[in-house]
């Protein structure tokens, strides 16, 4: 069960953090119209008891350096400790954004020097690191595009066309842009057919959003023929590169003829995810887009960086400064340890491990789209659930027992009791192993003795949350003793 | 490369197992002459040892606030964290998950944003609040589409005087759907919105009305008096609110807000080169469905005892895609860790010395200004930034300052044609009575 | 799979029940079944005009969101209030006591272009 809040142990008068003695009243500084009548309800507790609640909550934290966490579509791989240590100096960590340029040098050529790369690694022109986050990172893209329609003046080009497989944030970043979303069903093959694109394109598109390697964890082989097609129509192409970890020096999305891609740094370049964030979304795009990006631009001028806020054509900002930097620090971090070598090597080694567990399991799970897959396989849990009653929730929250985070669920949506699997490079064969050995038992179970999995999981600090009074009945706060 | 665990034997097994002579052979669905040209052209890998001492000699080339005597606000201060903070924040089992889906998997972080949720609706007297959106800017462009949304109507009116980073993030999300965005001038002396032009302004168009407070020249506005008009025209009230203020300030939930957004960056967050930092974001009831962002609520297991998920998520991407009430999915989890643990270790008594240190540190900070001969630009009643006008380039100024150990600003050209002989200027805790001294003894020179 | 006869039907599985000059609408068990367990239902208040083919309200399930699509034109004299608060009656109940709304239609014979029960579980057994 859950332990109590940090408002239920809070205790009148408890302190953690003393500070020096005011000296004088806020009604001497403050007029008395704009003062509060009674304090905040913050919780009064002393050090210890903050150390020990947050040492309880964390242990309740599956996480990647304890599990195993083959969560589709999300990278979960592993985070160096170094970029740890790096983001938290205070070298990057206590710099004021304010700063005059001649003063934040080192910073400004470390990020100009991860737009360089970036732009290498994705065969883009130019880099944005503004966008704090994937979604971000589409919809600054998205608007992009906009502003370029605009200033073509094709203002009639209203409509985006996103493959049925593709992450929801792709078409709530259409709509985000004020443009319409054109849902594309994949084609037998879990690709885009470039028959059904044809029909599809019009006078009225702005862009195709695609994802490359798709969530299904397929390459879209006919991608030099799409981006022809739709640059032939006058409509833009955008790559969804949540999946890049596939392609690290074995594919550039610039060279497929993708106009704009976003780069999930705490995806593919090992940033961690921080249980929601706060990750980061650079963006690259062609040379003709370079105009439109948010203000203001990193620019070298006789070898010193400076800000350039004189950008008539950009579509202003999307977030506060320059973007989330200690995130940007801890993937300069990795690139340089890597190489060009180790990213390379990276791909091969999450393409290897993902295709090694679809062909240890696709005789008991099956495998909607047969043949070899990229950085992630997607099973499906349909011939069990039709044979046993055991859905793909009930084999997620299985794993849980055996200390193993599920792989994503239910996604894509065009795959019934889907099982999405993304283990990434970082796994040790052994764990691989044992991952697959859990799964081939957990199928044996289903058959021999359903109700264990329906009631999973059962080694967890609670048991299976009732999602569904949460949201009939929601309890968003702490409602007292 | 030291995060590759695999033996050359064990890439071989694979291999076997796969019936595969190469890894080759997985990438061939990527055309060669894709594949020919994907090496980047990146400088060569370093040990980790190697790295630390290049990274290091990079970060020397910037000076930092253990550098520089931090006077600088604009939305970053320079605030003391408490060690407790980074302790808990640098825990593998709060750094490395994902966003808490599996609930009987995450109910550590789960709880951990609930009390987050609880401190931010009692911080601003708001009945709800969610787990965290990107930062101060891009929350008031979510509210300000939420306003839009809900009310049906097609302008949003916002303070010139509000953060001109907020400001150009708000158009930036709103234009695009044909939403307006119009700026409510600012009271020459007494750098208040200027509620007189507000009243002409309102129509039946309207969809809310945005105020900073205290607003970015540090000025405090008239808020109650604002919400009332906004109402009474039929819009919503968004006030945009400074955290540690709000433990001096009367809450936006007493004075009629609709929706609540502020940058949490003061709440514990290292100031980071401008991120990651922390959107905070609460509303009234009636909002509830409409919320961007995650929202961690309260319930039952199968044993029915307590625990914890992720709540409401029919809004989201992944269920309602083109019609979710927002793009934002990863968020800034940790940030708001951050704050929620620097809220806790300070508590409501600890985060009114701070507020009130800060305050009591700036007005000592005007009052040795203009006692120097220096002038301040606005009348009006602040906390802890005010705006001061300055002989010659405020610029220069601040780059000079800077040689002499002093971040000040940021300043007001860029933003404010009118105030380009002004700059910001902000006092925290940290700042002694010797610092004070130190600076006003500088500006006079 | 069967239906009952004495109504007609949506492609998008909402119902309609004609009685005397007004329809009854919600929607089908194979749409409840659907959907799962329903956490919020928004309807619209009576006086409100519908349209047909258009939606009138909003259902929720933990996995899903979908709009209730109303089968007629016309203005709605009445709301099942109580079940807003009661959502298993929605998957428990769909055919009577988790009707939704009443409408008053501007013209009864758009009826005959919905499908009857025999036309809906052929409709139902290809998207299953």
């Amino acid at each position: 069960m859950a332990d109590p809040t940090l408002f239920d142990i809070s205790q009148r008068g408890k302190r953690c953090t003393r500070m020096p003695a005011p000296e004088k009243g806020a009604e001497e500084l403050i007029p008395a119209q704009h003062l509060r009548a009674q304090a905040p309800g913050l919780p009064e507790v002393s050090e210890p008891e903050i150390a020990r609640h947050y040492a309880t909550l964390a242990a309740q934290n599956f996480n990647v350096d304890g599990h195993f966490y083959p969560l589709g579509s999300c990278t979960m791989k592993y985070n160096p400790k170094v970029n740890e240590a790096l983001a938290a100096d205070p070298g990057w960590a206590r710099l004021h954004p304010a700063t005059p340029e001649e003063h934040v040098q080192g910073a400004l050529r470390l990020m100009h020097q991860l737009e360089a790369w970036l732009c290498a690694i994705l065969g883009m022109d130019a880099v944005s690191l503004q966008p704090p986050a994937g979604a971000a990172g589409e919809f600054t893209s998205l608007r992009v595009f906009r502003a370029w329609h605009d200033s073509q003046g094709n203002t009639q080009r209203t409509r985006v066309i996103v493959p049925d497989t593709a992450h929801g944030t792709n078409p709530a970043s259409v709509a985000r842009c004020g443009w319409t979303v054109t849902v594309l069903e994949s084609g037998d093959d879990g690709r885009v057919s470039p028959e059904a694109l044809a029909d599809a394109l019009d006078d009225d598109v702005a862009a195709l959003m695609l994802t490359n390697p798709n969530t299904l964890g397929l390459f879209e082989a006919q991608v030099l023929q799409i981006a022809e097609m739709v640059h032939d129509a006058g409509a833009l192409m955008y790559c969804d590169g949540a999946n890049m970890n596939a392609l690290l020096g074995h594919g550039r999305p610039g060279e497929m003829g993708f106009d704009a891609v976003q780069v999930n740094l705490h995806k593919t370049f090992s940033t961690p995810h921080g249980g929601g964030g706060p990750g980061s979304g650079p963006i690259g795009v062609t040379a003709e887009l370079e105009p439109f990006l948010p203000v203001p631009r990193l620019v070298e001028q006789d070898g010193r960086l400076a800000w350039d806020w004189d950008r008539p054509e950009s579509i202003g900002k999307v977030q506060s400064w320059f973007g989330n930097f200690l995130v940007a620090v801890r993937a300069w971090a990795y690139i340089r340890a890597c190489g060009a070598d180790g990213l390379a090597q990276v791909a091969r080694d999450a393409v290897l491990a993902a295709n090694y567990i679809r062909a240890s399991l696709e005789d008991v799970y099956d495998l909607p789209y047969p043949g070899a897959c990229m950085h992630e396989c997607v099973l499906s849990a349909r011939t069990i659930a039709e044979e046993t009653g055991v859905r793909a929730a009930d084999i997620a929250k299985r794993l849980l027992d055996h200390g193993i985070h599920p792989p994503t669920m239910y996604f894509p949506l065009i795959v019934d009791e889907a099982l999405m699997i993304e283990p990434a490079e970082t796994e040790t064969k052994a764990a691989l192993d044992r991952f697959i050995e859990v799964m081939r038992e957990i199928a044996r179970e289903a058959a021999a003795d359903p109700e264990i999995l329906h009631d999973a999981p059962h080694s967890t600090p609670v048991r299976r949350v009732d999602e569904v009074k949460a949201a009939r009945n929601p309890i968003l706060r702490w409602q007292g003793r | 490369m030291p995060w590759l665990p695999h033996t050359e034997r064990d890439r071989r097994e694979m291999l076997e197992a796969l019936g595969v002579d190469s890894v080759d052979e997985l990438f061939a669905e990527i055309p060669e002459k894709l594949r020919e040209s994907a090496r980047p052209d990146l400088p060569p890998p370093l040990t980790e040892m190697e790295l630390l001492d290049h990274a290091g000699a990079l970060a020397a080339q910037n000076r930092t606030l253990d550098e520089l005597t931090c006077f600088a606000g604009g939305g970053i201060y320079d605030h003391f964290i408490p060690a407790i903070v980074h302790s808990v924040t640098s825990r593998p089992e709060f750094v490395t998950p994902y966003t808490p889906y599996q609930a009987e998997a995450s109910q550590g972080t789960l709880q951990a944003m609930f009390e987050y949720q609880t401190m931010i609706c009692e911080l601003t007297a708001m009945p709800i609040a969610n787990a965290s959106l990107y930062d101060g800017a891009t929350a008031l462009g979510e509210a300000v589409l939420l306003a839009a949304n809900s009310t049906r109507r097609s302008r949003a009116l916002v303070s010139a005087a509000l953060s001109p980073a907020a400001r150009r993030a708000t158009r930036t999300y709103c234009e695009a759907t044909g939403l307006e965005v119009v700026e409510i001038p600012w009271d020459d002396e007494s750098g208040q919105t200027d509620l007189g032009e507000l009243a002409k302004m309102l129509d039946d168009e309207v969809a809310c009305v945005a105020l900073q407070q205290p607003n970015y020249f540090g000025v405090l506005e008239e808020v109650a008096e604002a919400g009332e008009q906004a109402h009474e025209a039929g819009a919503l009230f968004v006030a945009m609110v400074e955290p540690i203020s709000l433990a001096l300030l009367t809450p936006p939930g007493e004075y009629g807000a609709d929706l609540v957004v502020g940058e949490g960056q003061p709440l514990g967050l290292l100031p980071g080169y401008g991120g990651p930092l922390l959107g905070i974001f609460a509303c009234r009831d009636e909002f509830l469905r409409r919320m961007p962002g995650r929202v961690v609520g309260r319930t039952v297991d199968a044993a029915g005892e307590e625990a914890y998920c992720l709540t409401l998520q029919t809004r989201e991407q992944h269920i309602r895609r083109g019609r979710a009430t927002s793009n934002i999915c990863t968020n800034e989890g940790l940030c708001a860790l951050a704050a929620a643990v620097y809220m806790a270790a300070l508590g409501p008594e600890g985060l009114r010395e701070v507020a009130l240190l800060g305050a009591e540190r700036a007005h000592d900070l005007r009052e040795k200004l203009v006692a120097a001969g220096l002038e301040p630009r606005f009348a009006g009643p602040y906390v802890n930034e005010f705006v001061l006008r300055v002989a010659g380039d405020a610029e220069a100024l601040v780059r000079e300052l800077a040689g002499a150990g002093y971040l000040v600003g940021p300043t007001l050209a860029r933003d404010y044609e009118e105030l380009d002989d002004c700059l910001l200027l902000a006092a925290t805790e940290r700042r002694t009575v010797e610092e004070i001294d130190g600076l006003v003894a500088a500006m006079r020179s | 799979m069967e239906f009952p006869e004495d109504r007609r039907y949506t492609e998008t599985h909402e119902w309609a029940k004609v009685e005397d000059d007004l329809v009854r609408v919600g929607i089908t068990s194979f749409a409840a079944e659907q959907l799962g367990d329903v956490i919020y239902l928004d309807l619209p208040e009576a006086g409100t005009s519908v349209r047909q083919g258009e939606p009138f309200g909003e259902i929720e399930s933990v996995k899903a969101v979908s709009d209730l699509i109303s089968p007629v034109s016309g203005e709605v004299r009445e709301v099942n209030e109580p079940l807003m608060d009661d959502l298993d009656t929605v998957s428990e109940d769909p055919w009577e006591a988790g009707w939704m709304i009443v409408v008053a239609p501007d013209d009864p014979s758009q009826l005959e272009a919905l499908m009857d029960a025999a036309s809906y579980a052929e409709h139902c057994e290809e998207e299953a």
